[in-house]
């Protein structure tokens, strides 16, 4: 009997903690949440005392992770795909500087954007950064990668991405434990300049990254988790990367499929097995979650080699994730295609929850600026975003975390006065600081409304790195505290909000209004444990 | 031994509660189990679904195939429809009729019962209704199990089971009042099919 039904995330936070970590950095951020939740409420993970607080942002998770390996320890950073663009700058620089103890990077994507604003495919970040990925096709994988991806990080001296997608996250499984190996002890580096990215000394070290690339090749190649599957039918020779790979399966149940197969989990690409299934196959199919990344590899400029089929020649979609039947299309498969699905069905969007404090700044804040032409409130990534629907549409924007408050300042820099920027607190504190300051510094005419709810709440309630912090830190941006305002979102206070606003909003120069009133769902869940 | 099961509802109702004890009385029968929930953005009170796929072979995929669940599995009944593609020729829709209102063009609930009752094989209850009998319509999604479970290839023992082990820590009452709402489904949906 499998003794773990593991989600994907959890059977990650477990591997880590039995692969001897001594700390997880992170920010929430779904589908990447539930690893740092996993560690948090273990045991063991308590005993051991393995650092586990969430960090303000995805870079500094990093860079905290990255001491932490500087020290001699193993650490791990967890983010979803668009955080790793929050913590590109350190990524890229910690594949020059390598590691001391292991590192692992683990990066979970969203494809069809179930929950993100891009299907970004981070295994680019991994080629881009020339360090090993690991794709898990099964729970258990993803335990035994992380639990074992430390080891690889020590061997290869370089951080390794662990990267995952939605359904492997969020999907359970049976999951069988390895050996709770002890934590590493706290050794400094051999060299002192290893992390020194001085030119001189970066130049050398780029050369050493470069001249690595042949051992993991050979890691690749070597790796349990890729293969050659022999297959009788040479008309066609399939690559599966990552889960993809059980879509492939699902159809030839336990080997029975007659194509030959290389089973991608591990890059780069173990190329040995990707040559010999070009000299043996007539046709070449790639099924890959995310973008088509070795798709475009294999296939190269001209196209003039073995046919590729996957997305981009239209045998698969070219964007949204994969699953068992597109697969089967691209097999030439039919299946029974189920029964219709009557007109009657609506669509059921996702809402603000019945109570939420944001309902009330919402409702407020488009009374007040119903005196001004359209278009005018920039907003962030929170479920404060779900103000762009019915019946609020308050909102013109949505891009990236922090940037309500910097495109309010170049919206009113180019005219648009006011602007506003609507950020909830936690992701004020992730990359609204600095955005601020910048407005401050040139007394950009814009309100800045920072709905605080006291929680990191569309990811399921985790601590805000800026609780009861909010006016200390705009008072030492230098905001003026007289257009420093607190209020409690309620419909008693509706009146009260309104005419802050309006006077705000006329006011020529940097103000903040504070809607504060803990998430409802928090404060359930607090009163739920008590 | 292969049950593909759909679990359909709104974010905030529960489904992973029926999940959990179905995976629970899994464990014990020594059935493999594969199971993808939703998280994030729809929990929000947008339309979630669970794939349970449950097999004594090893299972590959974590989603179900279209047209191929053995059992759509709906606490809403505007939701057990959404997932209608994935039903086999063969499979059973097992839903509770009480509508969850949270949009406002939500459909004439008279619409929504024609096109379930269309279904070769449904099973219609009032899970709520029947829940307040046994004592809280909390219990409603145990009903929702019972309902469906001669549809699925697992010892009845087991999912009782499954639900001492899940709401042990509970104490004693809540167990046996989801046992009752359990049998109770069981018993509608015998009497129905």
């Amino acid at each position: 009997m499998q003794k773990h039904l593991f989600l994907g995330v959890e059977a990650i936070g477990q591997g880590a903690i039995d692969g001897g970590m001594s700390g997880v950095y992170a920010y929430p951020g779904t589908p990447s949440t539930e690893i740092t939740e996993f560690i948090q409420e273990n045991p063991l993970a308590k005993e051991r005392n393995i650092h586990h607080a969430w960090s303000s942002n995805e870079k500094t998770a990093m860079e905290t992770a990255l001491g932490m390996s500087y020290a001699g320890k193993r650490a791990m950073a967890c983010m979803k795909h668009v955080g790793l663009n929050v913590a590109a700058d350190v990524f890229l620089n910690a594949a020059m500087t390598g590691i001391n103890g292991g590192l692992l990077v683990a990066v979970a994507d969203d494809p069809s954007m179930h929950s993100s604003q891009n299907e970004q495919d981070s295994r680019f970040y991994g080629k881009f950064a020339m360090v090993p990925v690991l794709e898990p096709s099964s729970q258990q994988e993803a335990y035994d990668m992380v639990h074992d991806g430390f080891a690889l990080s020590e061997l290869t001296k370089v951080p390794v991405m662990l990267r995952i997608t939605t359904r492997l996250a969020h999907s359970r499984s049976g999951v069988d434990r390895g050996e709770v190996l002890p934590e590493n002890p706290l050794v400094m580096p051999s060299d002192p300049r290893q992390f020194i990215l001085l030119p001189a000394i970066a130049r050398r070290k780029y050369k050493v990254l470069l001249s690595n690339q042949a051992l993991f090749l050979k890691l690749s190649e070597e790796s349990i988790y890729n293969r050659y599957e022999e297959g009788t039918d040479k008309s066609l020779g399939i690559v599966a990367c990552g889960i993809a790979y059980n879509y492939l399966m699902e159809h030839f149940p336990v080997g029975s499929c007659p194509y030959p197969v290389v089973k991608v989990s591990q890059y780069p690409i173990p190329e040995k097995y990707i040559k010999r299934l070009d000299r043996e196959c007539d046709e070449l199919l790639i099924l890959e979650e995310g973008a088509p990344m070795v798709e475009e590899m294999l296939k190269g400029f001209f196209a003039n080699g073995t046919p590729v089929k996957g997305r981009l020649d239209g045998t698969l979609p070219r964007d949204g994730e994969l699953n068992p039947d597109l697969v089967a299309k691209a097999l030439g498969k039919e299946l029974f295609a189920g029964f219709d699905i009557p007109e009657v069905v609506t669509n059921r969007p996702p809402a603000l929850c019945q109570g939420c404090g944001h309902q009330d700044a919402y409702l407020a804040m488009n009374e007040a600026l119903a005196d001004y032409s359209k278009g005018r409130v920039f907003s962030d990534i929170g479920c404060y975003t779900l103000g762009a629907l019915p019946p609020y549409e308050t909102i013109y924007s949505c891009v990236d975390m922090g940037a309500s408050i910097t495109m309010a300042k170049g919206a009113a820099d180019a005219g648009l006065i006011p602007s506003v920027a609507m950020i909830g607190d936690s992701t004020f504190a992730h990359s609204g600081i600095t955005g601020l300051l910048d407005a401050v510094n040139e007394k950009s005419s814009i309100t800045v409304v920072i709905s605080d709810n006291e929680s990191v709440s569309m990811t399921g309630g985790q601590d805000s790195s800026a609780f009861g912090k909010i006016e200390s830190i705009c008072i030492g941006l230098g905001v003026d505290p007289a257009h420093i305002h607190a209020i409690v979102p309620l419909r008693k206070n509706h009146d009260e909000m309104v005419r802050l606003f309006r006077q705000e909003f006329a006011y020529e120069g940097v103000s903040v209004i504070i809607p504060r009133r803990e998430c409802i769902q928090r404060a359930a869940r607090r009163k739920r444990n008590k | 031994m292969k049950s593909d099961i759909i679990l359909a509802g709104v974010g905030g109702q529960g489904i992973l509660s029926i999940a959990t004890v179905l995976g629970e009385a899994a464990l014990a029968d020594n059935l493999l189990i594969k199971q993808a929930e939703t998280h994030g953005m729809s929990q929000r009170g947008g339309a979630v679904y669970s794939h349970m796929r449950i097999s004594d072979q090893p299972i590959a995929s974590d989603l179900i195939p279209g047209g191929s669940a053995d059992l759509i599995l709906a606490v809403e009944p505007m939701e057990s429809l959404r997932y209608l593609s994935y039903l086999s020729e063969t499979g059973y829709l097992v839903t509770n009729v009480t509508p969850f209102v949270n949009i406002p063009n939500y459909p004439d609930i008279k619409s929504v019962m024609d096109e379930i009752h269309k279904l070769p094989r449904h099973i219609a209850i009032d899970a709520e209704a029947i829940a307040k009998e046994v004592g809280s319509s909390r219990a409603s999604n145990m009903v929702m199990l019972g309902a469906a479970s001669p549809f699925i290839d697992i010892e009845f023992s087991r999912i009782e089971e499954g639900i001492r082990t899940i709401f042990a820590r509970k104490g004693e009452e809540v167990v046996q009042l989801n046992l009752e709402a359990l049998r109770r489904g069981r018993a509608f949906a015998e009497e129905n099919r």
